[in-house]
This record gives C-alpha cells, sequence and structure tokens, in this order.
C-alpha cells in the first residue's frame, strides 16, 4: 500500500504535516484565510459525515455512504472551483456538495428518502448524486461541451470513485473529452476499493491517471489526502480547461476511513493493518491540523471552538430537515412530466382518494 | 429439513450448483470475498475458489458479455447483477444478444446462463435502487423469467434456470430476502420454469401476482374472506413463459381476476395478464379484470415508496370493484 501511495506525481503536505519545497512555494502564496479556509472546511466535513453515519444508526434516516477520510479530496476539488462551474457528483461526495453550496437540510433530507433533498439553489450547480456507476461522465462531458459550443467559461467536473474507471462510461467519456478539447475535469477518488472490491481488481493498470494517455489528455495522481496537492492539481486543470486545453484526468490517491455504507461491513474484505495504517498515518484532516500549528494559524483553544461551532451547525441543520413537512403521497406526480397525461391524472386522483377509487 | 430464508435458499442452490455440475460458476461484483452485498453468495468463495466464484470489475456490460462467452464456451454461468436498477449497461448484452443468440445461430449456441438480480422496493433502499423493471425482460422474445417469492422456489427455481438451456433472468424480491424461513430439502431439485403456485384455492375471484406481493395478496385474500369473499390466491413464479393453463383454469373458475404488481401499471406484465384473460376467458369473466399497480411514475425515494407501492387497501378495494361489477 505504502508503495503504491509512493508513486503520486504530486504530494505537498506530508503525513507528518511538513511541507514539500514544492508545496511551500505554493502554500506561501495563500493568505492566511485560505489556509484556515481548508481546514474549517474539512473539519466541518468530518463533522457533518459522522453526524449522517449516527442519524442512519439511530434509525432517523436511510442507508448512507460515509467519506470520513477523503475529506482532503472533496475539498481541494470544490474550492478550486467557481460557481458558474458544473459539478457531476457520486453518492459519496459530501465535501463536494457542501462547499459548493448546498444547504445541509438539503443533503439530510436526501439520505432520509426524501426528493427535495435533490434540489439545489439557484446558482448552485451541483447534480444530484449519480447512484449508478460512472453514469456522470459522460453528463460532464455535454456539460463541458455545451460551454464549448456556447462560448461560456465554465468547466464541468464529474466526480467518481476508482470502481467507476471500469464501466463503458469512463472510457467513452473520456475519448469524446480527447476527441472534442473539452474543457471536463474527471475527478477520481481512488479510495482503493469498490465495495469489497480492490483496484487491483479493477485494473491491471496500476494507476488511474495514467489511462489519460490512451485518450491524449492529461492525466495527474496526486496524494488525496493532501488538500494542497489535490487543490493545485485542480486549479491546473481548471485553468487549463479555461484556456482551450482541454480535459483533465486527476487521481485523487485516499482512502475510505469507513464502511461502504452503513449496510456494508469493511472488516470482511479489508486488512486491520491497513486500516490502521490510513487512519494512524495519513489521516487528511490531521495532517493539515499539524501545519497550521506549526505555522502559528491554529491554536487547541480554535481547534476546540471551531469543532463546537460545526456541531451546532450540524444539530441546527438536523433540526431543520426533521422538522420540515413531509411532501404528500400524491406530490409523486408533481415533475414526472411538464404537463400531467390524462391517464396520470387519473391515478393522482386515486392516490389523493378525489378520485373514484378506481386508475 | 433445513429451514431456510429465502436467500438463503439461493445460496444453498448456488452451492448445490457449484458442486454437482463442474461446468458452473458465479461471476459479478463483490460475490467473492465479500459474499454478495446481501450475503447471497456467502462462503462459496471460501469453498470453490477464485475461478469459480469470481470479483468481477464493476461493468454490467463486461460481466454479462462474459457469460454469453462463457455459454457459448460450454460452461453454465450465473452472472449477478448488484441490483435491477443497475442492470441496463448489460442491456444490449441481454436484449441483442443473450435472447437471440439461438435464433441467429439457428440453434447452434444456445446461451445457457443465468442472470440474478435483487429487485423491487420496500426496504428503505437509497434512490434508484427499486426498480421492478421485469417487463422489460418479459417483453424481449427468447428470454426467460422467473420471480421466487418463497425459499423452497428460490432453489428449486435457481436449479431449474441453471439447468435450463435457455437465458434466464432470475429476479430475487429483496424485501423477502429474510422474512421467513421453510423447509428447503438438500441437494438438487428444480421447480419446473412455466408453472405457477396455486398458493390458495378460492370461487369467487382470483389473485394473481408474484414476488413479494404474493404476501400482500395473501393478506388480501383473508381480509375478502371475513367478508365472505374467496379468493384463490396464484404466485406466477415464471413471468415467461406464463402457465396459462393454470391462469385460465382459475379465472374460468371464478369469474373474477386482480392482477397485482410493484411495477408501473401502462405496459406492465399486468397489462399481458389481462390480454390474454381477455382471450382465452371472455366469456366466463363476471366483471373486467383489475389491476392493482405502482403508479406510472419513477419509482418515488422512499420517503414515499409505500405510497406507490400496492397497498392493502387498494387490493381490498379492486376486489370488491370486480365483486360488485
Ligand atoms: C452501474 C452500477 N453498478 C453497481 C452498483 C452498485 N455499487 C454501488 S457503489 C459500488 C462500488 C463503487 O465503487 P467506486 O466507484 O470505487 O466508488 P466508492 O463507492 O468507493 O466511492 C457498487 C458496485 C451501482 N451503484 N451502479
Amino acid at each position: 500500500m505504502l508503495q503504491r501511495m509512493d508513486r503520486v506525481d504530486r504530494q505537498y503536505i506530508l503525513p507528518e504535516g511538513e511541507l514539500t519545497d514544492a508545496g511551500r512555494n505554493i502554500w506561501n502564496e495563500f493568505s492566511k484565510e485560505k489556509k484556515q479556509a481548508f481546514y474549517r472546511w474539512m473539519v466541518q466535513v468530518r463533522s457533518f459525515d459522522r453526524r449522517l453515519v449516527t442519524l442512519q444508526r439511530q434509525g432517523r434516516s436511510g442507508t448512507y455512504a460515509p467519506m470520513e477520510g477523503q475529506e482532503a479530496a472533496q475539498v481541494g476539488c470544490a474550492l478550486a472551483l467557481s460557481k458558474e462551474d458544473w459539478i457531476f457528483p457520486s453518492y459519496r461526495e459530501l465535501g463536494i456538495f457542501m462547499v459548493a453550496g448546498m444547504p445541509l437540510k438539503q443533503i439530510i433530507l436526501y439520505w432520509m428518502g426524501r426528493v427535495e433533498g435533490n434540489v439545489a439553489p439557484d446558482g448552485v450547480r451541483v447534480l444530484p448524486p449519480y447512484v449508478p456507476i460512472a453514469t456522470q461522465m459522460p453528463q460532464a462531458m455535454g456539460a463541458a461541451w455545451a460551454a464549448k459550443l456556447k462560448g461560456e467559461r465554465s468547466v464541468s467536473v464529474a466526480c467518481f470513485g476508482d470502481g467507476a474507471t471500469s464501466e463503458g462510461d469512463f472510457h467513452e467519456s473520456l475519448n469524446f473529452a480527447g476527441v472534442f478539447q473539452l474543457p471536463v475535469i474527471f475527478f477520481c477518488q481512488n479510495n482503493h476499493y469498490a465495495i469489497s472490491v480492490p483496484f487491483t481488481r479493477q485494473s491491471a493498470v496500476p494507476t488511474v491517471a495514467e489511462r489519460a494517455s490512451s485518450y491524449q489528455i492529461r492525466g495527474i495522481r496526486v496524494d488525496g489526502n493532501d488538500v494542497l496537492a489535490v487543490y493545485s492539481a485542480m486549479e491546473e486543470a481548471v485553468v487549463q480547461a479555461r484556456q482551450g486545453g482541454g480535459a483533465t484526468l486527476i487521481e485523487a490517491v485516499t482512502y475510505r476511513l469507513g464502511n461502504h455504507t452503513t449496510a456494508d461491513d469493511a472488516t470482511r474484505y479489508r486488512d486491520q493493518l491497513e486500516e490502521k495504517e490510513w487512519i494512524s498515518y495519513r489521516d487528511p484532516v490531521v495532517r493539515l491540523e499539524m501545519l497550521l500549528k506549526s505555522e502559528g494559524l491554529l491554536t487547541e483553544a480554535e481547534i476546540q471552538d471551531w469543532e463546537e461551532h460545526c456541531r451546532d451547525v450540524v444539530e441546527q441543520a438536523v433540526k431543520e430537515a426533521e422538522s420540515a413537512a413531509g411532501l404528500p403521497p400524491e406530490h409523486m406526480f408533481d415533475h414526472v412530466y411538464e404537463e400531467l397525461p390524462s391517464d396520470l391524472r387519473r391515478q393522482r386522483e386515486e392516490l389523493s382518494g378525489k378520485g373514484k377509487k378506481h386508475a | 429439513m433445513p429451514e431456510k430464508t429465502l436467500i438463503q435458499g439461493i445460496n444453498d442452490g448456488l452451492r448445490t450448483a457449484l458442486t454437482e455440475d463442474p461446468s458452473t460458476l458465479v461471476l459479478g461484483e463483490d460475490v467473492g470475498k465479500n459474499g454478495g452485498v446481501f450475503r447471497a453468495t456467502e462462503g462459496l468463495w471460501e469453498m470453490f475458489g477464485d475461478h469459480r466464484v469470481i470479483d468481477t470489475p464493476l461493468a454490467e456490460a463486461g460481466i454479462v458479455g462474459a457469460a454469453i462467452g462463457m455459454a457459448i464456451n460450454g460452461l453454465r454461468p450465473v452472472a449477478e447483477i448488484q441490483f435491477m436498477g443497475f442492470i441496463y449497461p448489460a442491456f444490449e448484452q441481454i436484449v441483442t444478444h443473450a435472447a437471440r443468440l439461438r435464433t441467429r445461430t439457428q440453434g447452434q449456441y444456445p446461451a445457457s446462463l443465468v442472470i440474478r438480480a435483487p429487485y423491487g422496493g420496500g426496504i428503505r433502499a437509497p434512490e434508484l435502487h427499486s426498480d421492478s423493471t421485469e417487463s422489460l425482460f418479459v417483453h424481449t422474445p427468447g428470454l426467460k423469467v422467473v420471480v421466487p417469492s418463497t425459499p423452497y422456489d428460490a432453489k428449486g427455481l435457481l436449479l431449474a434456470a441453471i439447468q435450463d438451456p435457455d437465458p434466464v433472468i432470475y429476479l430475487e424480491p429483496m424485501k423477502i430476502y429474510r422474512s421467513f424461513r421453510q423447509d428447503v430439502p438438500k441437494g438438487w431439485f428444480e421447480v419446473p420454469i412455466g408453472k405457477a403456485r396455486k398458493v390458495q384455492t378460492g370461487e369467487d375471484v382470483t389473485l394473481i401476482t408474484w414476488g413479494s406481493m404474493v404476501s400482500m395478496a395473501e393478506k388480501a385474500a383473508q381480509t375478502a374472506l371475513d367478508q365472505g369473499i374467496s379468493c384463490e390466491v396464484l404466485d406466477l413464479r415464471s413471468l415467461y413463459p406464463l402457465d396459462e393453463e393454470m391462469i385460465i383454469t382459475s379465472v374460468k373458475k371464478t369469474g373474477r381476476a386482480v392482477i397485482i404488481h410493484e411495477a408501473p401499471k401502462t405496459a406492465g406484465l399486468g397489462a399481458e395478464l389481462a390480454a390474454r384473460i381477455h382471450e382465452l376467458a371472455f366469456l366466463w369473466m363476471e366483471s373486467p379484470v383489475e389491476r392493482v399497480t405502482g403508479y406510472d411514475v419513477p419509482v418515488p425515494m422512499f420517503a414515499l415508496e409505500d405510497d406507490f407501492r400496492p397497498s392493502l387497501q387498494r387490493i381490498d378495494r379492486a376486489i370488491h370493484r370486480v365483486m360488485t361489477f
């Protein structure tokens, strides 16, 4: 595992919380606020992710796909984007959703099985989670294509896991992106497992990033637990895309610290030592915390305060979601068509009890 | 005889086939070390090894296409699609190839393979995990489609499917994977494809259903009985080919039929059943056939899924409508 990890193209914050020389050059350009923003987002994301797991455990929401361990990858990715950019996420993308501006209440509603949770506020260009694996990729490519055809400067990002690279959709999307030089970023979080299946069983090619060369697009493999490496790779990819330079495939090497979902038991297929190594030595939040502390930008008291603040924000969102009035059953008809055909109107009336009990 | 749940019946069926027929193998996502996300293949990888219980890359077209190729070259693959909602990448392989290889090669290559997939709703699963699109496959000539609703049938139908010379889509109602136990014989036995199961005999109305709706139909029949209406309940088990004989004999006797399915109404299997009854038993009918189905909307996320699925109340009303027509 360590050896595979060592083969990244880019690592700026080492697991010990120290900057590499290249990393220092970039880091020093950032304002204090920006440095703190990385940290604050990552802590907030983690806090919320843990809360969603407990909500499921308490029977207050449905199956949830936790992302703990992937905070740097997601926060680093989303912070490099602007409001006009499009995001096509998977289901394990809490950090992406949060940074992009999806209200926490909506996110909770989604996991409570409520369709309202899919709706992003105006101006937040995040699509609902793509549950069937890799299906977001051709669409992200298409949205980028539209931007290019319309002469807009927005880029599109598809977020997906390592397992998704086995689907045809992955290859078709990269191919189109290469052929048409599209402003799309394929952001793969390689967390080493697709449920129980290790990456070695997905691909004989040892990395995701090197797939890019087959399609004549750029590929970068970064330490996905290093927020600076992820952010800078994303930033470059965004600039390249906006300037007409075409697509990039970014592989952020990371690890999901928890189970695939709350219905999964990772101890069945993962080695405890491997888990322990990622928890103890490679945690993305801990490493940033050490860096900020060593730079005098973060104190124990500030950590406590921020964590408490995050818990409050999350609790408030849970309250809002749980007290949000449920939609009536007949709502299921509301957005199926622009105009409801007559047979569906009849079915709707039956359901609402207004019809003649016949549909 | 050991008591087993439906999913244990499936597991037992796979184990029996792998033990007795060296050409059988299982392939799919997470079927090996993890034993399947629902544990349908639990223990098989340990017992039969990596070459017969195969964790594949995450690619449904690849899984089903590979299974067809293996069948062409003499193996008997059982492919697992993790949820029916994720079968669509393999649609081309199933509809264009598995279904018509026999026809296209004039019997030279029959494509004897099984594709298993959990299906249906009712378990508060995440979005897009609860589809019942069985009629897409029933509508495709060349495929057989079966759905067990008991542990005994789960094993017997699976072994029949594995033994069958044609491609069989084997759909597993995940809501009842573990809902009750039943004696399931050891060793090889088959429940013939194309034969329905008469769940209970009755005189006034025939309730026709399959999968997780069978227990609903039984409950509805009980409620009806309390009101003096006697229902015959048929569990189709085989959605294609249909057990026309049992269906038609039953409706000729009762003169009334209520078809219950989770799938949406329009062009669902209920439409085909109603048409067959019309064609073959018109003069015996006392009332039009009724359908109680999912609504014609995308399966809602789970907060509303119970409102989408046929309810006892809706079945009850349909029974009263056919009785009072
Ligand atoms: C087309 C499709 N096939 C199967 C599944 C079931 N499934 C859900 S998640 C998953 C593994 C995905 O792994 P990966 O792409 O690495 O992403 P991760 O879950 O690790 O974030 C599978 C097989 C699915 N959702 N969609």
